[in-house]
């Protein structure tokens, strides 16, 4: 029996870092790997995942082009899954696991409900000794909760990437091994009829930043910024610099210094990158929820008490408006 | 499309632990002796969406229903939902058991063929588990269209309704007709405060309470799938080290390879 993983590609057909994630912890569950792609360019998508990836137990690839995937709707993902994972009444499928990205939280309780199964949601840790058991966040993070979910037989997770690795061996020769894995176009695909809701397009920010879910480096800003103006004339320049993604707290967001697609926290992104700058950021616990599983924190505030410094590696109490600027200018 | 009403909205609410309030724990179970709990902001959020609707299409809205499942104890936060406007409620009292997302939705399928529901708004995740999947779970379990994290809700021409939709990177836009579920997302609007005189009028407005052995709930398996094993505080990371200039922060995060 195979664990079913979803490669989450963007709108623009191209693979998403989660997804690599999801296939870290696929490989954690022990079993044969059943990778399914579907959307644009998932083909070369699909031979990517051959060529450059060492992905131990990558048995065979699932994929479809067809448009119908383009709109990312969970009423047409939902049939054409289950038909995939009913495949031979389900006998070749114990586990579907899938990014807690929006599309995954959007998808996968709506499909483990058809088979009459309780996801298990925000996956942080896989037992190394028994699958059945998992750790997942509950209360913001202020709490860990340990599972044991050995009464299903069958098991639709989300995991939070953060929490796996993305960054899957490159193979350095031939010698792949995954050079027995199977690539196979999905024959049959189901075009729900009489669809009562339609997809009317989307607005993405565009950035030339790295994407805050796999960036490496977050610079984060808060309400001490003030304004868009300082926000964007402190931060854009050590975001370069650094080649940083770009995030920030509720507040910020609220006071328009930033979209809210980059919104860091409890009900927002979930970050954990290498290293964490915080910027005018006190501290809040929802915020904190967002990003303290950064390896390194380093916050900057003129508040000595601001909560942010009981989670920070690295803090200095000064004025954000003289250390920032000698910050950008004095990293190499 | 004619000025008859046609809207029968369902609003499910959770009482939680308030938001504010960091959870501990005593001998491995979280502390809930003497803790505020509150409606969980989320569902809040439908609360009033559901409101805002019927104050701005009041021709189309036939009745707001807020529903309830958990301990006795959650009228509280049910007589502030009609102390608000909400025209009627259930309370499905499921004692002290502690309910899964797909147990939960099973019971709501069951209400909203109870009440012929044709519209469902519910907050996206509630902010105790945290699992964000009770509308997901329902819409599949009634196979009706669904639109999570709204951030915008608007009423079209005929049966329509547009919702601009909260994703990763930006936003997206979807129309459905009716029956759908929508789950609230943090902008969609800001709940209002209830006045006292109107929360003490609410004391004499009837809920009706059902129990898990109740009819209209005999075919629902409410049992668990997953068994919680352990709780436990995340490890608190070590303390910070504070340092008195830039030069010396560089230094740092280059010897931690960090650049």
């Amino acid at each position: 029996k195979s664990t079913f993983a979803f490669i989450e590609t963007s709108n623009d057909g191209k693979l998403l870092p989660q997804s690599l994630s999801t296939l870290s912890a696929a490989q954690q569950l022990n079993k044969p790997i059943v990778a399914l792609i579907l959307g644009k360019n998932s083909s070369k998508i699909a031979e990517s995942l051959i060529k450059d990836y060492k992905i131990q137990q990558l048995n065979e690839i699932i994929y479809s082009q067809d448009e119908i995937f383009d709109s990312k709707l969970p009423e047409i993902f939902t049939p054409n899954l289950i038909k995939i994972l009913d495949e031979n009444n389900g006998d070749n499928f114990s586990n579907f696991i899938i990014s807690s990205s929006n599309f995954g939280k959007n998808i996968l309780p709506r499909i483990s409900s058809i088979f009459n199964y309780q996801p298990i949601n925000d996956v942080i840790e896989i037992d190394a000794s028994d699958k059945n058991i998992f750790k997942r966040p509950i209360f913001a993070g202020n709490l860990i909760e340990t599972i044991d979910s050995s009464k299903q037989a069958k098991k639709f997770i989300s995991i939070r990437s953060s929490a796996f690795p993305n960054t899957l061996d490159v193979t350095e020769n031939a010698d792949s091994s995954n050079s027995n894995t199977e690539i196979k176009e999905l024959e049959e695909i189901i075009n729900p009829e009489n669809l009562t809701i339609t997809w009317e397009g989307n607005k993405i920010v565009e950035s030339k930043r790295p994407d805050l879910n796999g960036a490496k480096i977050v610079v984060a800003g808060g309400r001490a910024l003030k304004d868009k103006e300082t926000f964007d004339k402190l931060l854009d320049p050590l975001a370069d610099k650094l080649n940083a993604a770009i995030g920030g707290t509720r507040a910020a967001v609220d006071n328009n210094l930033l979209d809210n697609s980059l919104q860091i926290g409890q009900t927002g992104k979930i970050v954990a990158p290498d290293l964490y700058v915080a910027v005018g950021i006190s501290g809040a616990i929802q915020h904190i929820a967002g990003m303290k599983n950064s390896k390194k924190i380093v916050a900057i505030n003129n508040d000595p008490d601001a909560p942010i410094f009981k989670v920070a590696d690295y803090y200095i109490v000064g004025d954000l408006n003289a250390v920032v600027p000698e910050l950008t200018e004095k990293l190499p | 499309m004619s000025s008859k009403s046609y809207l029968r909205i369902l609003v499910p609410v959770k009482r939680a632990i308030d938001y504010q309030i960091r959870p501990r724990l005593v001998d491995g179970t979280i502390n809930t002796k003497g803790i505020k709990f509150s409606i969980n902001p989320f569902d809040d959020i439908a609360v009033e969406e559901a409101l805002r609707i019927k104050e701005s299409h009041n021709d189309k809205v036939e009745n707001v229903h807020c529903v309830s499942i958990g301990q006795n104890k959650a009228q509280d936060i049910i007589r502030n939902c009609l102390a608000k406007g909400v025209d009627s409620s259930t309370l499905i009292d499921s004692g002290d058991a502690s309910l899964e997302p797909l147990a939960i939705a099973k019971l709501l399928k069951k209400m909203v063929e109870k009440s012929n529901s044709n519209l469902i708004i519910l907050g996206k995740q509630a902010i105790d588990d945290d699992s964000s999947n009770t509308g997901q779970i329902l819409a599949g379990l009634l196979n009706w269209p669904q639109a999570t994290n709204a951030a915008k809700v608007e009423l079209l021409e005929g049966d329509k309704i547009k919702v601009t939709r909260e994703i990763d990177g930006g936003e997206e836009y979807l129309v459905s007709s009716l029956p759908m579920v929508i789950t609230t997302d943090l902008r969609l609007n800001t709940p209002r405060y209830v006045s006292l005189s109107k929360l003490m009028k609410a004391k004499k407005l009837p809920i009706e309470k059902l129990g898990l052995d109740h009819e209209l709930f005999k075919d629902v398996d409410t049992g668990s799938q997953l068994k919680v094993i352990k709780l436990e505080e995340p490890k608190p990371r070590d303390a910070g080290i504070q340092v008195d200039s830039v030069a010396e922060l560089i230094t740092k995060i280059r010897a931690d390879k960090l650049i």
